[in-house]
């Protein structure tokens, strides 16, 4: 394995590193403040060939890799983590899997728009009482004729709003668990799919967060998703990716804290000399550099594996968990570095520390992860509670 | 419409520069980019070809890292890239290098060459008007804006000066240098970068140029060293409350300290 970036990924990332600081961080504190989708930005985004990353290029895409992905993640979560998880959900939880499980027909009616700006993709896994433990979810799908009736309520959907294309689990299969779900396309205008509720959050407030709704929609049977009983298999698969893109996304959170805080600590003096002269402050950015290095290059390896075509489940969730804590972490020692101006709006800081919070939580919880690691490590009948 | 845009890879100008010890800059961790200028030198090509058409290629002179400008240029949506490299060029000064690019330029016949009005990292904003001089090319300098009639066979160019705009026609084929006023230029798009990587960059060394070491002549200019400008020195308070002493003190400093007087 090699850690140097080829010519085409550093160009890759200097690009979206000039487009972030020149199109995204002058608008960032705005976007967060009045939680207004930046649909100005995404359309730029994907002129870009950000939003069909992956994505071959004979279905409109940019035809990179998991590596240019992960590049790109953190460039953007580093001017906003709100608008980078519009797009690593758009490219990992719903390009990804139709590049990877779509039938020919599906990737030349859908990849086309989703990488090009003209639709959005959500996907809709989540149910109020199927969050972590998602393989319980209750949607049902039942075949009636030559569509699918889709019945239920999915909960925590990122891009709820705004998308025209979700993925959506149900369970469509006599079968408890993983194995009785089944994945569906369901475009936002077929009848009987509609937004629910719009949730009001903490961080990433540009991206929209909100219920689907699922009463009585038909969907044709053309529009499965790989094959009956898949969808389980589907949707964990798909979150490798995610996860990868969600280190990612905590990666350029963490960094963002540490560049502006190893800004701000040689301007300001205390006690007659700048604060970067006291060892406390030194070491705080001395341990933030350290874990976001360990960070980046887990995430980087996460991808690596993924783009070889191997499983990295362990490796992901392994990104992710040290990723995301990294990126609460180095806000959290960020914000105390400035003090009373960590906690008030005339600076990042307390964005980034809002923001950081999410990496622990969705795509898999701090302890899901946990779950995974340990039941690689012991087994998956180890663990008490089975 | 074709267009050459000359380019070049230069230090960022947010890079710590650091002299090495026998002279040089020292390249370890030095983030190198695309001058500038030349990205608006390149846009402006770009965005001529859209508009009549054609093709634009991108040369520069410079090492085997200098591909990688290339490469961004390539990724714009320049059509070829060429790179002028050959020992003889590592060390060229600036008129050496206009006569490696105007043997270049002389193998084709483009309607325009358009250059950065300088580059960032030795301000010199030499090599435009010695390539126009050495291809025998009407130029015109530091152009803010520019309107090509290419039926007609001219362009039309406003030049940025002191209170002034000054507005040229120039007959084609030309050389333009271009301020960065001209356009905002285009990023490379991921696909754009993706189609950039299957393009081949030629390398050119002076034997491919029909030129030999010799041919280029003695060098204008000869680099002799290099020297980071010296620290600033506090400056001098002088208390005004009392204005005698105070005229006092500073005729004083302009006469013994500074000795301007």
């Amino acid at each position: 394995m090699n850690t140097d970036l080829s010519e085409d990924h550093r160009l890759i990332q200097a690009t979206v590193r000039d487009f972030a600081a020149k199109e995204i961080v002058p608008v960032a504190a705005r976007l967060d403040q009045e939680a207004r989708y930046p649909s100005e930005i995404i359309a730029r985004a994907a002129t870009l060939g950000l939003m069909g990353l992956m994505v071959p290029e004979e279905y409109g895409g940019a035809g990179m890799d998991s590596i240019a992905n992960v590049l790109v993640q953190e460039e953007l979560a580093r001017a906003s983590a709100g608008v980078q998880v519009i797009v690593s959900v758009n490219n990992s939880l719903v390009c990804d899997p139709i590049v990877r499980y779509g039938t020919a027909e599906q990737k030349r009616r859908y990849l086309p728009p989703l990488a090009d700006g003209r639709s959005l993709g959500c996907y809709c896994l989540t149910e109020p009482s199927a969050g972590s433990d998602a393989m319980a979810l209750e949607t049902r799908a039942q075949r009636r004729g030559d569509d699918w009736v889709l019945d239920g309520r999915k909960f925590f959907v990122t891009n709820g709003v705004e998308a025209d294309i979700c993925i959506v689990y149900a369970r469509s299969e006599d079968a408890p668990g993983a194995r009785g779900l089944s994945a569906f396309l369901v475009e936002k205008s077929f009848p009987g799919i509609s937004v629910g509720k719009v949730e009001h959050k903490l961080g990433i407030r540009c991206s929209s967060t909100s219920e689907i709704l699922l009463d009585d929609c038909r969907v044709p049977a053309e529009n499965l998703l790989g094959g009956r009983g898949e969808g389980g298999k589907i949707a964990l698969a798909t979150l490798d990716g995610g996860r990868i893109g969600i280190a990612a996304q905590a990666v350029g959170l963490a960094r963002a804290a540490l560049e502006d805080a190893t800004a701000y600590v040689k301007e300001r003096h205390i006690f007659g000399r700048p604060l970067s002269n006291f060892q406390a402050t030194q070491w705080a950015l001395a341990d933030a550099a350290t874990r976001i290095d360990a960070a980046r290059l887990l995430t980087y390896r996460a991808a690596w594996l993924r783009d070889r075509g191997a499983r990295c489940t362990r490796e992901a969730a392994t990104a992710k968990l040290i990723a995301s804590e990294t990126a609460m972490w180095a806000t959290h020692r960020a914000v105390q570095l400035f003090g009373g101006y960590g906690y008030i709006q005339d600076y990042p800081l307390e964005r980034y520390f809002r923001d950081a919070k999410i990496t622990e939580i969705y795509e898999g919880t701090s302890e899901v992860l946990r779950l995974v690691l340990s039941r690689d490590l012991l087994g998956s009948r180890g663990n008490a509670h089975q | 419409m074709n267009v050459i845009v000359c380019i070049k890879q230069v230090p960022d100008t947010e890079a710590p520069i650091r002299i090495r010890a026998g002279g040089g800059i020292d390249e370890t961790g030095l983030n190198l980019v695309m001058n500038y200028y030349d990205e608006h030198a390149t846009e402006a090509a770009l965005r001529l070809r859209e508009q009549f058409g054609g093709t634009v290629t991108v040369v520069a002179v410079g090492p085997e890292r200098t591909r990688e400008a290339l490469r961004q240029a390539l990724a714009m949506g320049a059509d070829e890239a060429t790179l002028l490299r050959d020992p003889a060029l590592d060390a060229a000064d600036h008129l050496q290098v206009a006569r490696a690019l105007a043997a270049f330029i002389r193998s084709r016949t483009p309607d325009a060459v358009i250059c950065g009005k300088l580059s960032t990292d030795d301000n010199a904003a030499v090599v435009g008007a010695a390539l126009a001089e050495l291809l025998d090319l009407p130029q015109a300098t530091a152009i803010a804006k520019l309107e090509l009639d290419a039926g007609a066979g001219h362009a039309t160019v406003h030049r940025e000066l002191e209170g002034a705009l000054e507005i040229l026609e120039v007959p084609l084929p030309a050389l333009f240098t271009v301020e960065r006023s001209l356009n905002e230029p285009r990023y490379p798009s991921l696909p754009g970068i993706m189609k950039a990587k299957r393009k081949e960059i030629a390398v050119l060394d002076l034997a491919a140029l029909g030129l030999s070491a010799n041919e280029l002549g003695p060098a204008g200019a000869t680099l002799t060293g290099l020297a980071t400008p010296p620290g600033r020195t506090a400056g001098i308070q002088v208390n005004g409350a009392d204005p005698d002493a105070a005229v006092e003190a500073i005729v004083t400093f302009l006469g013994d300290r500074a000795k301007v007087l």
